[in-house]
């Protein structure tokens, strides 16, 4: 009776998020409560109720309007009655998930001239116990109570006026608040950290590019790894077991001239394993040593168990912003397989230990280099979507090259260190399509072409549905076995970010942003 | 190898448009911190083009400042750092792109405007301040944005380069039913399109049983062997002068 009272009118009393919980998100398939849906970064729905016969008859439920005018890329949080976004620059608002109405506004003023490479943006929340947590362009991690949005505790991670600043929804682990740092298109040194989730005291750091005596330092000439990127600017996975964080790294600083820190520029362009009680270094693997062309590896590790060649594996699959969709056994680092899944023309092949054969003739130079995938990548932050069921890693690709034009660059604090200046190709029509892939070949097993190379990722669900959006505005659903299209509504407004799905009131809704707009999608 | 060939002719004629001059203060600023989003002659890519005499942000030289400190909210142009001296410099380096001097051209402007109305017949299809015809692009400050060499190359082969919004269209509906035009908008479920009489059509690409984009074609005749060598050097002078108003 009493959980009938509840349902109906809504609770927004609970507002606990106890580690267990999180440890435990495939107990609660109609919740989404990390940033990938669970601590493997499947960013997959459990939920079966919208399928391929019924997806058809898909209707907007509810609509909520932002205010702001930078690119809406919020991926929601949903959990006891309460979605939790953002909007940019940094705020956080919690909605009512039956009605769309906000309960709540946390409104950050952000100081004139953050220097910010690809706009004043924000992918998320974290939440832990009583607080949601949020990450502000003028890299601040700031907790919140999550019952009135009021700000419980707000530290300093980085200085934003030396080129930092903070984009990636925070991972909350046991008792701590794991953190990304973006700006390596400004020179700064990438880290990845934890703070103590109660006081906001720092746990650990883990730098991205090693200082000296400590090993890789070596891979930087002279003091370039002080300078030399390697952010963390898009939300890692966990495994709870092997109590290892894995996090992508970002382009070496500055992006295309080489010249300046030759090397390998460890651990720039790679996957990091890290500890996390310690933030101690247990592995890496570097995808593109001594990048040039801005190959950033900010994609997001999703972790798998599966049979490989016969023996059980704990695996990892990462789709490479560098054309190349690798399988990792996940203990160690070991490289199992790459295989491409768009254009590229950056690497002649990759050697049987997983480093890349590099082509000389895409580094940018005075006449210009021809570059596929261009430095948007053939993936980037938005999600991919790892479905079980189908054994199927769906991937947003996009389909376009770049001419690269050397330029000279000097580091200064807080300004552009790039290094070239680019050109989009004349004549050519990018594309972009999402790609299913075999999960533990890399194999194609469809597409589904869009018009333009899109900036939203890909939700599978146990309904066997699919669903991205377009930079047109189109939300659509495709039959996740075949790829057979099934549904689209036009939203209005270009859709950079992930969709996610939950259950409200006993039924499945899908809800994405797009333009301005956060949209939820359900059936009557 | 066909795109390739016509990227080199394009890449050549804005290579024409650079000046030989030793880099300036402003210019080395506008490179390392510019020019990756807007292009080494604010040509324009991820970020505005800025070879136009007139910004739509940017008013007069304070402006100008104010933006390149301060940044625009809701747009991905960040603010920066730089000095009240640099900010000076880059200002007046992103104001030289709009208004690069004429170089000196061997035709008459005078000549080329009458080949333009006469013999050209351009201004059925392009719009000069306001007058001529819309399936064409509006050409007012078409001297602004392109050097001499480009404008001479698009009017010779005007397949080189099709500016966005003029990529021509040929479908053909499962009635039967066909459509030549320009691309107006696309997405992946449909397409608009606008006829050489300025009727838009909204077609659901399911509805077509053909469809392609004309990449590297333009509907406007080339003017190759139309014109002499002089008439075309007049009509050159002519279009490298249209500056819009300022």
């Amino acid at each position: 009776m009493k959980s009938f009272f509840l349902a109906l009118m809504g609770s927004f009393a609970l507002a606990q998020m106890p580690y267990e919980r999180l440890l435990d998100a495939a107990k609660e398939p109609g919740n989404w409560l990390t940033y990938s849906g669970n601590y493997q970064a499947h960013h997959y729905s459990p939920l079966d109720l919208i399928n391929r016969e019924n997806a058809g008859r898909l209707k907007v439920q509810w609509m909520y309007q932002i205010r702001g005018r930078q690119h809406f890329e919020t991926m929601p949080l949903v959990f006891d009655g309460v979605m939790y976004i953002t909007d940019p620059p940094s705020d956080v608002t919690a909605l009512d998930v039956r009605t769309g109405r906000p309960l709540w506004h946390y409104r950050r003023t952000i100081p004139q001239g953050v220097p910010v490479c690809c706009g004043q943006v924000n992918r998320g929340v974290a939440a832990l116990d009583d607080q949601i947590f949020v990450n502000t362009i003028d890299a601040h991690l700031v907790a919140l109570d999550a019952r009135t949005g009021r700000v419980r505790w707000d530290v300093e991670v980085a200085d934003y006026k030396t080129g930092y600043s903070m984009t990636a929804a925070p991972l909350a682990i046991k008792g701590k608040i794991i953190v990304g740092i973006a700006g390596a298109e400004y020179g700064v040194r990438g880290f990845l950290d934890a703070y103590d989730a109660k006081t906001g005291k720092r746990a650990w750091r883990f730098w991205a590019t090693p200082g000296p005596g400590e090993p890789g330092n070596d891979s930087w000439s002279g003091d370039s790894w002080k300078r030399g990127g390697g952010t963390t600017w898009v939300t890692g996975s966990y495994d709870p077991e092997l109590n290892l964080l894995y996090w992508g790294t970002g382009n070496p600083a500055p992006d295309y001239d080489g010249t300046v820190r030759l090397g390998d520029n460890l651990y720039s362009d790679s996957v990091v394993a890290v500890n996390a009680d310690t933030g101690k270094l247990q592995w890496h693997f570097q995808f593109v040593p001594h990048d040039v062309n801005d190959m950033d590896s900010n994609q997001i590790p999703v972790l798998v168990d599966a049979e490989w060649r016969g023996k059980p594996r704990k695996l990892m699959l990462f789709a490479n912003r560098n054309a190349f969709y690798y399988v990792l056994d996940r203990t160690n680092g070991e490289f199992l397989t790459a295989k491409p899944f768009a254009r590229q023309n950056w690497a002649k092949g990759i050697d049987p230990r997983g480093r890349p054969i590099p082509n000389p003739a895409t580094e940018p130079n005075a006449t210009g280099a021809l570059v596929y995938p261009d430095d948007d990548g053939a993936a980037n932050w938005f999600s991919p979507s790892y479905s079980k069921r189908a054994g199927l890693f769906y991937v947003n690709v996009r389909e376009k090259g770049g001419i690269y034009f050397s330029t000279k660059t000097q580091y200064q604090p807080g300004r552009m260190y790039l290094g070239a200046s680019k050109r989009d190709i004349p004549t050519e029509e990018p594309y972009g399509a999402l790609r299913a892939l075999n999960a533990l070949t890399g194999d194609l097993a469809w597409e589904f072409r869009v018009k333009t190379p899109p900036w939203c990722g890909v939700l599978a669900t146990a309904g066997d549905l699919v669903f991205s959006g377009t930079m047109e505005g189109d939300l659509f659903a495709l039959d996740a076995v075949t790829g057979k299209f099934l549904w689209r509504i036009q939203t209005g407004g270009e859709i950079w970010s992930n969709p996610i799905s939950y259950r409200s009131e006993g039924k499945q809704h899908i809800a994405v942003a797009s333009g301005s707009s956060l949209i939820v999608f359900g059936l009557d | 190898m066909y795109l390739r060939v016509l990227g080199s002719v394009w890449l050549t004629a804005i290579a024409a448009a650079q000046p030989p001059a030793a880099t300036s203060a402003g210019e080395s600023l506008y490179l390392s911190q510019c020019s990756f989003c807007h292009g080494k002659d604010g040509e324009g890519g991820r970020g505005a083009t800025l070879a136009r005499p007139a910004l739509r942000h940017a008013p007069d030289d304070a402006a100008l400042r104010l933006v390149i400190r301060r940044g625009i909210a809701g747009t991905a142009m960040p603010g920066t750092s730089l000095g009240e001296d640099e900010l000076e410099q880059v200002s007046n380096h992103v104001r030289s792109l709009g208004r690069r001097p004429l170089p000196p051209l061997p035709g008459d402007p005078k000549r080329g405007e009458q080949i333009y109305r006469t013999k050209g017949g351009c201004a059925r299809c392009h719009t000069i301040s306001g007058r001529g015809g819309s399936f064409g692009p509006d050409l007012t400050e078409v001297g602004a944005a392109r050097s001499a060499a480009y404008l001479r190359a698009s009017v010779v082969e005007p397949g080189a380069d099709v500016p966005r919004g003029f990529v021509q269209i040929r479908a053909v509906t499962k009635k039967g039913d066909r459509i030549t035009g320009a691309r107006v908008n696309e997405d992946t479920f449909s397409v608009q399109v606008r006829d050489a009489s300025g009727a838009v059509h909204s077609l659901w690409k399911a509805e077509l049983s053909e469809m392609h984009a004309e990449l590297g074609k333009s509907p406007m005749p080339p003017y190759r062997g139309v014109f002499s060598g002089s008439e075309l050097d007049d009509l050159v002078a002519y279009l490298a002068g249209l500056r819009g108003t300022l």
